[in-house]
Order: C-alpha cells, then sequence, then structure tokens
C-alpha cells in the first residue's frame, strides 16, 4: 500500500468507472467501498471460496486476488449487471430451484452459472460440478444449484449470455 | 384438508434480493462517520498477563483503545452461566482469547496495530484432550474441569450382563468441525446516552445478543436493540458467538462516540469463533442369543473447551440421543463435558446428537458383525416401535413405523443386490465398494422443559390495508423460516402467500419467540403463528366483519373496518406444551422432545486402495417429520445437512496446537466442493403430527446426525477394516489398511 493512489478507468456492467485507489488494492474491496456494488461478496479472502466471483474480461475470476491495477482499461461484470428491469434467467432459476439459501454464496454462483453457460450452453452433469467447483455453498449441498444450472440452460436465450455490446468492443 | 399455500413451493420470501446481490449483509452496510473496530487476542493458551507494550511506528494516538476496565456494566458474556469475560483482565484460558479492542477509520491500519500490540505473560501449563481433563493433569475450570454431567439410568443395567449371550465393547471418537458459514461473524453497534445502544449484525438469536449487552453495560433492556441483519449462514454458528462480537462493537463504540463495525476475516472467524464439540464415546452392550438389546452402558463425552457456553446443553442432547430410535429394556447413559484450553466449543447443527449418533451407529455395526448378524436384520430386531419407550423413557405415541423407513431406504438404494454384487467385485481389484446404513431420530425443540420456561410469544398484525406481518424472533439463515411463517399465516387466513411478509427482525419491534435454534421453527413457532393468526382473525368474526365467506377481498374490507371503528388488528401465540408432556429433570427421564424426527440413511462408498481416497457414490437420506409445509425447502434442508455430514466424516479436520487451530483457513480446512457430493436422494414419509402447524415437525438438525455413521459403516463394509473415528481422512485409512495387511503377513 505503500505506492500513491493511481487514477484507474474501466468498464463495470456496461458504464465508464473512473476511481482513484492504491494499484494493489483488490479489486473486490474498490467494487464494494468506491463503487458501492456490494453484490460482490467477501468469504475468504484468499481465492477459496468464489463469493468474489466477477467476469472480467468474460473470465470468471476471484476478485480478492484481483490487484485494481490489473483492471485498467478492462471490462468487468458483476451479479448487479444481470438482473436490469428484470430478472436475469439464471437468476430467475437460482429462485424458482432453491438455488439459494443464506444467499451469500449465490451472487458468485450466479456470475460462475453465466461463465459456464456461456462456454456450455448445453452442460452435462461433470461440466457442471467442474464448472462451479471454485464456489463453495455450505447450505445447499449444490444439489438444487446443479438444478438451478440445468433448468437455465433450458431457458435461457442466448442474447442473456451475451456481453454487454461496449465490453465486447473494449476487450477486442 | 386441502391446503393452497403450506404444501405448496412458492419463492423464497428473501429470495429476489438474494439472487440479484442487493440484500444486505452487515458487510454491506455504512453508516455516517463509522469507523472499524479490531480485536488483540491472546497467543498462549493458559497464563497470567504481565505487561501490555504498544509499539513503535503506530500512531496510537488515533485510535480508540478499550479494556476491561471500560466495562460500564459485568464483565462477562451473560448466556448460561457467568464464567466467560468479554475481555480477559489477568488471567487467559485458551488462545485467541480477547484481551484489547482497537477502533480506526482505517480498515487497513488495524491489522498493523494489533501485530503492534505486545503482550508478555506467565504462561501456565494448559490441558488439550478429553483424558488430560478427566485425569485433572491441570485444573483449568471449578474444582474438577467438569462444565455438567448427566445419568440416564432406566431399567436395571447391572442385572443384563448375566443374561448376554455377546457383550460388545466399543470406543468411538468425533473431532471439532467448523460451521463455515460462507458469511464471517460480524456487526455494527452505535452508542448514544439518549437511546442506548444499537446493534445490527449477523445473528440467529437476537435476545441472546440482548440479554447478553444488558449485563454488559448496565442498560435497561428498553436501551437495548438489537437489529438482526441478512444472516449468510450460521448451523449454531452464530447461536452465542455474535453476544460477544456484539459487546466488543458496544464497548468501541461507547469509548468512540461513533458507529463501529467489527467484521472478522476467515482466519480470524475460524480461529476465534465455536465449534463443534470434539467427543468420545464409549459403549458397552449385552445382546440375547437372537440378537435383541438387553441393556447398554454409554459413556458421552464432550470437549468443552474453556468456558461453560453452551456445553451443558450440547450435552443434554447428546446425551438423550445416545440410545438413537431402538428399543432398550435397560439404558444407563452417563455423560459429562469437560474443560480445555481450547476456544470454547458451541453450536452447530445436531448440536451434541451427530457424535453421540455416530458412536451408537457404528457401534450397532460392529455388534452386529461380532455376532454374525447382516447390520440391517440387527437393527431390523431392535428398532423402536410405537409403544415402547425410548431411553428416557417416552412413549413413542407418534405412529412411526421404523421397519418400514428401514426397508423403504433399503429399497431404494437397492441395497441388497448391490452388498452381493459388490462382495463379489471386492475380491479383486483395488477399488473396494460398499453400503452403510444409520437409522436414528432428532428431538425437534427444545429439551424437557425447555420450551415452557422459554414461554415463546409470537404476533401477527394486519394494517387497515389487509396486509399482514408476522413478529417473531426466530430468524432467516437460509433456513426459509420467513418463507414458511408467511405460508403458515397465509394459509390460516385465507390469503395469498403475498399478502404477507416479516417484520423486520428488531428486538423494539418483534416479540421474544425464543432462538432459532434446535430445530424447533418450523414446529413451535409456526404452530404458535398459527394460533395467533386464528386469534386475529376471530377478531374479526367476532366483530361481525368476517363469516363464513372469506378470501383476500373480504378480509381486506374487514381488515379496513376493524382498523378505522375498532382499532389496531392482532393476535398472539403463547407457547402451549402438548398434553401428557411429564420430564423430570433431575432423573432425566420422561418427555425429551414434543416429537422426534425419523430416519435411514444409506450411503453407498468406493474405497480406492491405492490412493486410500473415499468417494461417496450415492446416497440415500429417506426421513419422516412430519407433514412438509414447503417441499424445495425441505429437501433443501436435507440435502445441506448430508453434504455436511460427508464434510464431518471425510474431510473436515482442525489440527490442533495447544488449542490453537493451525489451519483456519479454508485452503487447508477442507469442506466438501461441487465435485465432492454424490447425487443426494431425498424422500420423505409424511406423519402429520397433531401439534406443528398443518401436521408439520421440525427437520433442520435431523440430516446432520445420519451421514457420518452411515458413510462410515460403508468403508468398514468395503474394507472389512473397522474404523472408530472421524473425520476419516485418507492417511487414517493408509494407516489401518497397511496394519492388517502386515498382520496377514502381505507386503504393502
Amino acid at each position: 500500500m505503500s505506492a500513491s493512489r493511481q487514477q484507474i478507468r474501466f468498464t463495470v456492467n456496461g458504464r465508464e468507472a473512473v476511481i482513484s485507489a492504491y494499484p494493489m488494492a483488490r479489486l473486490l474491496d474498490v467494487l464494494r467501498n468506491d463503487l458501492a456494488l456490494t453484490g460482490t461478496k467477501e468469504g475468504c479472502g484468499e481465492g477459496e471460496c468464489g463469493s468474489c466471483s466477477v467476469l472480467l474480461d468474460g473470465e470468471l475470476v476471484n476478485s480478492c486476488l484481483v490487484p485494481v491495477l490489473q483492471v485498467d482499461g478492462a471490462d468487468v461484470q458483476t451479479v448487479e449487471g444481470f438482473a436490469t428491469e428484470a430478472l436475469h434467467p439464471v437468476q430467475k432459476a437460482f429462485l424458482e430451484c432453491g438455488g439459494a439459501q443464506c444467499g451469500i454464496c449465490t451472487p458468485g454462483m450466479i456470475v460462475a452459472t453465466v461463465n459456464l453457460l456461456r462456454n456450455h450452453p448445453k452442460p452435462t452433469m461433470e461440466q457442471i460440478r467442474e464448472g462451479l467447483n471454485g464456489n463453495l455453498c455450505r447450505c445447499t449441498g449444490y444439489t438444487r444449484i446443479f438444478e438451478a444450472v440445468r433448468s437455465a440452460a433450458e431457458q435461457v436465450p442466448a442474447e442473456a449470455l451475451e456481453r454487454p455490446a461496449r465490453a465486447k468492443e473494449s476487450s477486442r | 384438508m386441502s391446503q393452497r399455500v403450506v404444501g405448496v413451493s412458492v419463492p423464497r420470501k428473501e429470495g429476489a434480493p438474494k439472487v440479484t446481490g442487493t440484500a444486505q449483509y452487515v458487510d454491506d452496510l455504512s453508516f455516517e462517520g463509522m469507523i472499524y473496530g479490531a480485536t488483540v487476542r491472546s497467543t498462549i493458551a493458559r497464563g497470567r498477563i504481565t505487561r501490555i507494550e504498544f509499539g513503535d511506528n503506530i500512531p496510537w494516538d488515533e485510535f480508540v483503545i478499550v479494556t476491561a476496565k471500560d466495562v460500564p456494566g459485568k464483565n462477562v458474556v451473560s448466556l448460561i452461566t457467568d464464567d466467560q469475560p468479554i475481555l480477559a483482565e489477568i488471567q487467559i484460558n485458551h488462545p485467541e482469547e480477547p484481551i484489547l479492542l482497537l477502533a480506526h477509520k482505517d480498515r487497513h491500519l488495524l491489522p498493523l496495530a494489533v501485530a503492534a500490540v505486545k503482550i508478555e505473560y506467565d504462561e501456565l501449563p494448559s490441558i488439550h484432550s478429553i483424558e488430560d481433563s478427566e485425569r485433572c493433569k491441570e485444573v483449568v475450570w471449578g474444582t474438577d474441569n467438569i462444565f455438567k454431567t448427566y445419568t440416564i439410568d432406566k431399567g436395571n443395567v447391572d442385572e443384563v450382563w448375566k443374561d448376554a449371550a455377546w457383550i460388545v465393547e466399543g470406543e468411538y471418537t468425533t473431532g471439532a468441525q467448523e460451521q463455515l458459514y460462507i458469511e464471517n461473524n460480524g456487526v455494527i453497534a452505535q452508542w448514544s446516552e439518549q437511546d442506548g445502544v444499537t446493534v445490527w449484525g449477523s445473528m440467529q438469536c437476537p435476545f441472546y445478543v440482548h440479554k447478553a449487552l444488558i449485563a454488559l453495560t448496565g442498560l435497561p433492556a428498553e436501551k437495548v436493540r438489537v437489529l438482526q441483519t441478512e444472516t449468510g449462514g450460521a448451523f449454531g454458528g452464530k447461536e452465542d458467538y455474535p453476544s460477544i462480537i456484539a459487546g466488543h462493537a458496544v464497548l468501541l463504540a461507547k469509548k468512540a462516540g461513533v458507529p463501529v463495525k467489527i467484521v472478522y476475516d476467515r482466519m480470524e472467524d475460524m480461529a476465534a469463533t465455536t465449534k463443534r464439540h470434539p467427543s468420545r464415546t464409549r459403549h458397552r452392550t449385552a445382546v440375547d442369543k437372537d440378537g435383541r438389546l438387553l441393556g447398554a452402558e454409554i459413556e458421552f463425552v464432550i470437549d468443552g473447551g474453556a468456558y461453560a457456553t453452551l456445553s451443558p446443553v450440547v450435552l443434554s442432547r447428546g446425551t438423550i440421543h445416545a440410545g438413537g430410535p431402538y428399543y432398550w429394556p435397560s439404558i444407563r447413559v452417563k455423560s459429562k463435558a469437560v474443560a480445555t484450553n481450547t476456544p470454547p466449543h458451541g453450536a452447530f447443527r445436531g448440536f451434541g446428537a451427530p457424535q453421540s449418533l455416530f458412536a451408537l451407529e457404528r457401534h450397532m455395526d460392529y455388534i452386529a458383525r461380532s455376532i454374525g448378524l447382516a447390520p440391517d436384520e440387527f437393527r431390523r430386531k431392535n428398532l423402536l416401535r410405537p409403544g415402547q419407550t425410548t431411553a428416557t423413557a417416552q412413549e413413542i405415541r407418534e405412529p412411526i413405523d421404523m421397519q418400514h423407513l428401514l426397508d423403504r431406504a433399503l429399497e431404494l438404494s437397492d441395497y441388497y443386490a448391490k452388498m452381493a454384487r459388490f462382495a463379489k467385485a471386492n475380491a479383486n481389484g483395488s477399488k473396494k465398494k460398499g453400503l452403510g446404513i444409520a437409522a436414528f431420530l432428532h428431538g425437534a425443540g427444545f429439551t424437557g422443559s425447555g420450551e415452557r420456561y422459554l414461554n415463546a410469544l409470537v404476533g401477527v398484525e394486519a394494517n387497515a390495508r389487509g396486509d399482514v406481518r408476522v413478529l417473531v424472533s426466530s430468524t432467516e439463515f437460509g433456513q426459509g423460516t420467513n418463507t414458511i411463517l408467511c405460508q403458515i399465516a397465509a394459509e390460516t387466513l385465507d390469503l395469498e402467500y403475498d399478502d404477507v411478509s416479516m417484520a423486520p427482525i428488531d428486538t423494539h419491534v418483534v416479540p421474544n419467540s425464543g432462538p432459532t435454534v434446535a430445530s424447533r421453527t418450523a414446529m413451535i413457532i409456526g404452530k404458535l403463528v398459527q394460533t395467533a393468526a386464528i386469534e386475529m382473525r376471530q377478531k374479526l368474526v367476532d366483530a361481525g366483519l368476517l363469516g363464513e365467506d372469506t378470501g383476500r377481498e373480504v378480509f381486506r374490507a374487514a381488515c379496513s373496518e376493524y382498523t378505522q371503528t375498532i382499532g389496531r388488528l392482532n393476535g398472539c401465540g403463547r407457547y402451549q406444551a402438548p398434553p401428557n408432556v411429564y420430564w423430570d429433570d433431575a432423573k432425566y427421564m420422561g418427555e425429551a422432545y414434543p416429537a422426534f424426527g425419523w430416519a435411514v440413511y444409506v450411503a453407498e462408498v468406493t474405497v480406492d486402495t491405492t490412493t486410500y481416497s473415499v468417494t461417496v457414490d450415492d446416497f440415500v437420506a429417506l426421513q419422516e417429520v412430519g407433514r412438509v409445509l414447503h417441499p424445495v425447502l425441505a429437501a433443501g434442508q436435507i440435502e445441506g445437512g448430508v453434504a455436511q455430514g460427508i464434510g464431518y466424516a471425510l474431510y473436515e479436520k482442525v489440527i490442533w496446537s495447544k488449542g490453537r487451530m493451525m489451519n483456519n483457513q479454508m485452503t487447508n480446512y477442507i469442506m466438501p466442493t461441487s465435485q465432492d457430493v454424490p447425487p443426494i436422494r431425498v424422500y420423505f414419509e409424511e406423519i402429520p403430527y397433531t401439534y406443528g402447524p398443518y401436521g408439520a415437525k421440525g427437520i433442520g438438525e435431523l440430516p446432520m446426525d445420519g451421514p457420518a455413521p452411515a458413510i462410515l459403516n460403508a468403508v468398514v463394509a468395503a474394507t472389512g477394516t473397522e474404523f472408530r473415528s472421524i473425520p476419516l481422512l485418507p492417511e487414517d485409512i493408509f494407516t489401518a489398511l497397511a496394519a492388517s495387511r502386515e498382520e496377514h503377513g502381505v507386503a504393502v
């Protein structure tokens, strides 16, 4: 933290963000404290639990392990980016199938599920297990999360999985 | 009885905010002027503080510093026994014991400041095992290290041994288990001369925190206000501990004059907060020539850690469940909770029962093997039937058919065919497969006279528009409290689910419906919500505003009329014990629980004798919990409990060094991931329970009891080697299999 603050510019959920932060500040803290995006949660602070999962240029990352300097010019998607007016189909599936209990892992699970479905629109059980193995849930035993993913895979229209238009440009 | 709302899987009440990330957990809240608190903790297990020094390079004048001297009321964590200080003064009794509190506006400065406080001690010898505590190697609590003992003595155990065809003995142990809720403990406290103290936090039992803060601050009850924030998992881990962290935040807030937030990071939460009690159980069992149980002596001991906290109550539940779902003509259970210099162990789903039931269900398999009966056959001869009595001489009045549960679970798991197939296949190849059974029960509600003492009160109210609110202190932390209580109120009032909401959990707003523990919310609180709703509805009927014809519109019009002409519209429900319930606290005999949940679980495992790893391939969880209020939530409770049970059995090992947890990280304390859980197949038998709401009983803890013994029994079936301790890690299997190969003269 000894280096001085730097101006960092990136896209969050399709909108431009400009912040002044220590370069080694965690992306997680910047999202939660500077940008008030508290949907991204801290569970372990060491990249084990996945509660802080976000998409960084479309890649699933643990935001507790990402120094904010690394997102300069990048595109970040958090759970807040998915529900616009109505619930995103993945969020709807989690709600209907009982994929959320205490809810603290849920934002990370939803981000991870969107990522999984982008890579495997019709995932097998093994792909689901593997796609979510970086996201820990202590409540559900995962069973209903698997069901939510399967249900979402059946219902989700392709465009709901697309990355925001701006994001596609910026990552090119 | 046809129901519209109860028994239907309506959406979770607070589900939308949870899936969109807008639900507000304590760390998501921020107040004007708020600063951050941190805790300086002991680095030794036992001793006396001789000197505290504040190191260089920290701007100490910017910090708020609190010591035991700043406690305005009593320096205790008020719960059952006033033996635990909120901050240590001189004496240290366990590692991570809180000594000093620091607060600063810069969150990042706090870890540096905590590290800069140097504390010197006169160290004293400490004890860290049940055995050292029993033999009073050091006396670290009271005069004999014993927090509590119980004896259950049914029939005449001393007479059974002479008639026994077999006497089978075994000793079983279980390790500590971390609750590992994904949201760490956290609170925000605010203090003002005018309003007193207000605390927002992640918790199960707001009125426990309320009570503790009254003792700590010396303030009157109305000047202490506790609000629950969205709580990211608890499992018992936020039953008693929030009283400590809330007390700390309150002390800092009083001195700082601004709101103070304390949120632990994962390492602090794992090292400093409660875990499931480690246990040791010894069984000595007499069986007749036909395989019927004649009697048993069971000695059950739990390690309570350094202070009493909830250990007497955990011990009670473990003791009562030690005999399981079997008929014992004679049984003696002697139990004790002992002190060690470890952070106090506490509540964790199951609350003592998973420990004693692990021992029992492992022992039942061992007896079966010892006397030449199949595990299912031996159980079949001894399972409780209606009209028979439990270990505390409680008569089974529910029409439960455990034989049928056993039959159905075996059928669902294809038990006989698979056992035969595995027996052949296991002879060759390095991967050994096996199936294991656990039959068990779990008492719902507080033990014995507990519910009478708690005297829970709940409220239901309606405004002029006919919007209904449920007022309880029963909290939501994932189990579905909000949803099922709203379902029950809606069903009772002939309304829609959306017409009912929950009042915020705020001790200034809601009555004390008791703690959210002990599988009591659905059965006890649910029933009181129903009672309160009936009372409120009756007020409308008595006022001539509601007749036979009901429904949303009629109800709304009636509420509007009632509130304008008569006044406030509400109803309340106060706990009343079911009839014919008698409990003798001195003899530990009688109706231990208003009702039990019953279950038979079957685990299928593969033991890889090359890597010594165990995988659970299939899991059948069949239970009877009365009527199911919400099929999706109920199944979710079972699946989650089974996954925690798999962790308890196979992964989750706390590594201790002189009372300190050494693997206090998710990196090296391993809980099940999405790749570790088998298909968990959940089935319910539904026998409506007369005294529960719409026939429901408790459900939350039951699924924690069965998985560990079922899995270990399956491992024993697969390997032919007895394992008597959990967690069972690959290195334990390696050691045992290597020893057995050596014994049989096979090269390892």
